[in-house]
């Protein structure tokens, strides 16, 4: 076992060896342009192009010319979001997300706001889900775009999306989904699950950082988005940038092993995180977030009350974990997914994200669990809230010096 | 982030980790910040006749820095007279534990909570409470 554990796989994933073999000859053997027509090399590197593409859109049930290559989720959602816009903006110019996506999504619909767009942001319920009748209310015919994550991941949450986007249609408005954490982690199909754009990215996957996809529905509407950046006119037009061959090649490996193994690792991922669920909410006043009967399998987000997150990864430091949102942290503000939730900033504050991947052992579950727990326990001998809440105080009674 | 060897060794093995019967006349109790904040401090004192602080105990709720910077609050707080206590300044602190810019507000509650038991105790003997600059924050 290897100290630290990582257990923040929704943050970044290694990648797997299998995945780096494949794209090592792309680097310096088969370093062709697959823009390249006129020669052996440009071929070469266009027919892996071509594979990977096919593995990607296996993966999701889509045709491979639906599949645009980014660089990455991010990206694909500023593709698909503004591109959506700017395309059919004479259409309407209202589109619905909801208050816990992903930042990608959150700051491109502040940006296409500045350009005239009218946002609706749904609330949450407690569990994370969003509320079907809220947002077959919030849709009007100037409804252009629903755009509604797969899978949450900060709480591992699962949208009904095929419901979601039955409302959508029925209005007229395409659904876009980020899907960054659930492709390759839980079966998803653009056509059962009803997806006319969707973004997804390698690193989380088990594949290279730098590269992503962004779906897009030929067939049944045939849907288009305005280019974001002006080139060369790759892609179809909608993505122009010589293509990251090597990137592209890994993204499609780790795309076919998800494919292959999902099933088997599904099972195995969930398993490991129960156990670690059901061991650490033993402790009490620890809380799991977010709905557990729709989620992903290997996400674990549990508040332990009275014990401050940024001070309890100090002390489980040989875990890696993560308190709040990992990519907001730095602010020290709590997490705005954990708040839409309905969480009080306190027990916002005492969450721990544990994210169990590929290459999570079980040996390494019965470490994190032990470390947690004493961790815990280590850190509430420490707290005047735990010693207060013991004492049967109420700690809303108490005036509390903001600062 | 990383932390400062002494504010692991602080965080580690915390010093005076504890409570003091908070209804003796001898003991002064400061309760300082605020859960939604993330940190909150309770630092208390023993003063002897002599106005001496003979003893110190601390429980924090919070992150590393702040649970160091109480803790190393009650070890300079022992054998200290209340009056050379008030004199403790956030930034010696943040000195001795080499607190990144980040971590000063932790410093300052630990500032804020020395102030607030000695007035504690001032204030249960029937003495003023010393004015202090409320502009940290």
């Amino acid at each position: 076992m290897n100290i630290p554990v990582y257990l923040d796989n929704n943050a970044t994933t290694p990648m797997d060896p299998r995945v780096l073999d494949a794209m090592v000859p792309y680097f310096v053997q088969k370093f062709g342009n697959a823009a390249s027509r006129n020669h052996a090399f440009g071929w070469v590197a266009e027919e892996a192009v071509d594979y990977a593409r096919e593995q990607v859109a296996k993966l999701i049930g889509a045709n491979e010319k639906e599949i645009i290559f980014t660089s990455g989720a991010t990206e694909s959602d500023n593709l698909a979001i503004k591109g959506v816009f700017e395309m059919y903006k004479d259409k309407g110019n209202h589109v619905i997300t909801a208050v816990t996506e992903h930042k990608a999504v959150l700051d491109t619909c502040k940006h296409i706001e500045k350009l005239g767009a009218r946002v609706t942001y749904l609330p949450v319920k407690e569990d994370g889900l969003i509320d079907l009748a809220e947002l077959e209310a919030a849709m009007t015919p100037e409804t252009i775009l629903v755009s509604i994550m797969y899978g949450n991941n900060e709480i591992g949450v699962i949208q009904p999306v095929k419901e979601i986007s039955a409302i959508a249609h029925k209005h007229g408005a395409l659904f876009m989904t980020d899907a960054t954490q659930a492709v390759g982690k839980i079966p998803v199909d653009v056509n059962a699950d009803g997806i006319d754009l969707l973004a997804l990215s390698a690193h989380k996957m088990y594949g290279p950082k730098g590269v992503g996809a962004l779906y897009v529905r030929r067939k049944g509407p045939r849907v288009k988005v305005t280019a974001q950046m002006d080139g060369g006119g790759h892609e179809r037009g909608m993505r122009s940038g010589t293509l990251n061959v090597p990137g592209i090649v890994g993204l499609g490996k780790a795309c076919e092993l998800a494919r292959l193994e999902m099933t088997e690792e599904a099972a195995r991922l969930s398993k490991l995180r129960d156990k670690l669920e059901s061991a650490l909410t033993v402790l009490e006043e620890s809380y799991v977030n977010g709905n557990v009967e729709h989620r992903l399998p290997h996400v674990a987000n549990i508040s332990f009350k009275y014990v401050e997150g940024e001070g309890l990864m100090m002390a489980m430091k040989d875990l890696a974990v993560s308190s709040g949102s990992a990519c907001t942290s730095a602010s020290l503000e709590p997490s705005y997914v954990l708040k839409s939730l309905g969480l009080s900033d306190d027990l916002a504050h005492s969450s721990i994200r544990f994210g169990l991947g590929r290459f999570t052992t079980e040996e390494e579950i019965d470490y994190a669990i032990e470390v947690t727990k004493r961790s815990v326990t280590h850190l509430r001998e420490l707290s005047p809230l735990w010693e207060m809440f013991k004492e049967g105080i109420d700690l809303n009674s108490i005036e509390w010096a903001e600062h | 982030m990383a932390y400062s060897d002494k504010v692991i060794d602080h965080y580690t093995n915390p010093r005076n980790v504890g409570t003091l019967d908070k209804s003796s006349s001898k003991v002064g109790t400061g309760l300082v910040g605020a859960p939604e904040c993330g940190d909150v401090m309770r630092l208390q004192i023993e003063v002897d006749d002599n106005n001496v602080i003979t003893d110190a105990k601390f429980k924090t709720f919070g992150c590393g820095s702040a649970i160091a910077s109480s803790s190393l609050a009650t070890e300079w707080l022992k054998g200290k007279s209340i009056d050379d206590a008030m004199t403790i300044d956030n930034m010696d602190i943040v000195e001795e534990l080499a607190l990144p810019p980040v971590k000063i507000h932790c410093s300052v509650l630990a500032e804020d909570a020395i102030k607030a038991a000695i007035n504690d105790y001032r204030v249960k003997n029937g003495l003023a409470p010393i004015e202090t600059e409320k502009s940290h924050h």
